[in-house]
């Protein structure tokens, strides 16, 4: 009779996707048995084969220009859409509006419970610079992964010196760093790269008077990750998994 | 919401993730040219129905209508790429444990995979069904959890996980096959 662990149970401990009880269980298990270990790591083999051998492909500048194309096109035919009330006719414009308005103001409560307002414009502003940073080909102002460079450049540009740390063997190299502006001041945004994903970790001295712990506060389908430490306000946002991202904030704060 | 501000949220919602998109869908066809097409299409399927998209995980929700046509364009243009599989788990527990284990599992396997080279890698996934190989490319190269990859096939949790496994032993098998070949 074997007991060895049974195979879905072994792929979903190699995808992260099991309970801790779970993983410890087949942890313990990886330990004694050889057949089992053995299978584990021509998985881990494949993975890391797959992850960096395999072609990612690119979307052409072609592909690109038809997307722009697409817009320019849907812009100019687009007709201006039909009031609500035609639609709705026994609806009369005021019961819509109302509507309307309750129902911004329960969404700006939901969103308001667990963020301060000045940390909710915070966060699109943090967003929309990563976002912007990747479609407007401006990601880097200065483009090295040495840190004794990248620091430097800062200087004169801005009133700070902003932490950089050389994360290139914990498996986020350092591909630049970019002057730009967010919560009404110039910041220091520093770029790394995690396998194809790209992290922009922004940075300025706080006006906050007390550390604040790590949080994640998410938005469509990107992590950002926010605290606060001797003095200065830390940024990160990423379309890179939670798991992956928190390593990085954990060795940022190290 | 004004049109034109549709279009500027629209564009700003697609454009990172462009590049995964079509990367999943020259995975599924296989070939830049109706990559392209395929992408350009999902994107005006995108656009009719933004206003319904409720802003959670664009990604997911791009590539989940990259997918879809992608598979409409494959029923019309290459049926034969799309073989029925059969996502039923073997009878009994026994027959799915370790039981290519006894086969061959061994040092030389772990060493093969990690010398098989570019060539060799793609050839072999791209010799998958692409019902295997689109879960592949969610989880090996976009990362994505099994959540949300089962929002993006559409197919239940413990589908996603079976095909991940059957997947991988299939990949693992094309590659010592080829090995032996060579």
């Amino acid at each position: 009779m074997n007991d060895h662990v049974e195979q879905k149970r072994l792929h979903s401990y190699l995808d992260g996707e099991l309970d801790l009880v779970r993983s410890l269980e087949i942890e313990s298990h990886l330990q004694k048995c050889q057949d089992c270990s053995q299978e584990y790591r021509n998985l881990q083999a494949l993975r890391s084969a797959i992850r960096s051998k395999l072609p990612y492909y690119s979307a052409p500048a072609r592909l690109r220009e038809r997307f722009d194309l697409m817009l320019e096109k849907a812009a100019k035919t687009e007709k201006p859409r039909a009031r609500p009330v035609k639609s709705w006719p026994w609806l009369g414009v005021g019961v819509g509006a109302s509507l309307a308005f309750a129902l911004m103001i329960i969404w700006s409560l939901g969103t308001t419970l667990w963020r301060t307002p000045v940390e909710n414009v915070l966060v699109g502003e943090v967003l929309s610079s990563h976002v912007r940073s990747l479609m407007a080909n401006h990601l880097t102002d200065v483009v090295s992964s040495d840190l004794h460079t990248v620091k430097p450049w800062f200087n004169g540009r801005i009133d700070f010196s902003p932490t950089v740390k050389d994360l290139d063997t914990e498996g986020f190299p350092l591909v630049g760093g970019r002057l730009d502006y967010i919560n009404n001041r110039p910041v220091a945004a520093l770029v790394f790269r995690h396998r194809q994903h790209l992290i922009n970790l922004f940075t300025w001295p706080t006006d906050r008077g007390k550390e604040e712990k790590v949080r994640r506060l998410s938005q469509e389908g990107y992590s950002v990750y926010h605290w606060t430490k001797a003095g200065m306000e830390y940024w990160v946002a990423s379309d890179l998994n939670t798991e992956e991202l928190q390593e990085l904030v954990r060795l940022y704060r190290e | 919401m004004q049109e034109a501000e549709k279009l500027s949220r629209f564009e700003e919602a697609i454009l990172p993730h462009l590049d995964a998109a079509y990367n999943l869908a020259r995975w599924l066809v296989r070939n830049d040219h109706d990559a392209e097409d395929i992408v350009q299409e999902a994107c005006y399927r995108g656009l009719k129905y933004f206003s319904t998209f409720r802003g959670e995980n664009c990604r997911a929700w791009l590539l989940a209508i990259v997918r879809n046509t992608g598979y409409d364009w494959l029923k019309q243009k290459r049926p034969n790429d799309l073989v029925t599989i059969s996502d039923e788990d073997p009878p009994t527990d026994s027959v799915e444990r370790m039981d290519h284990l006894a086969i061959e599992t061994s040092n030389p396997e772990t060493l093969l995979i990690q010398h098989a080279d570019q060539e060799m890698l793609k050839q072999a996934l791209e010799a998958l069904p692409a019902e295997f190989r689109e879960v592949m490319i969610l989880r090996e190269i976009e990362e994505m959890s099994y959540k949300e990859i089962s929002g993006v096939c559409d197919i239940p949790l413990g589908t996603v996980m079976s095909r991940l496994a059957r997947g991988r032993k299939q990949l693992q098998q094309y590659l010592a096959k080829w090995n032996k070949q060579g």
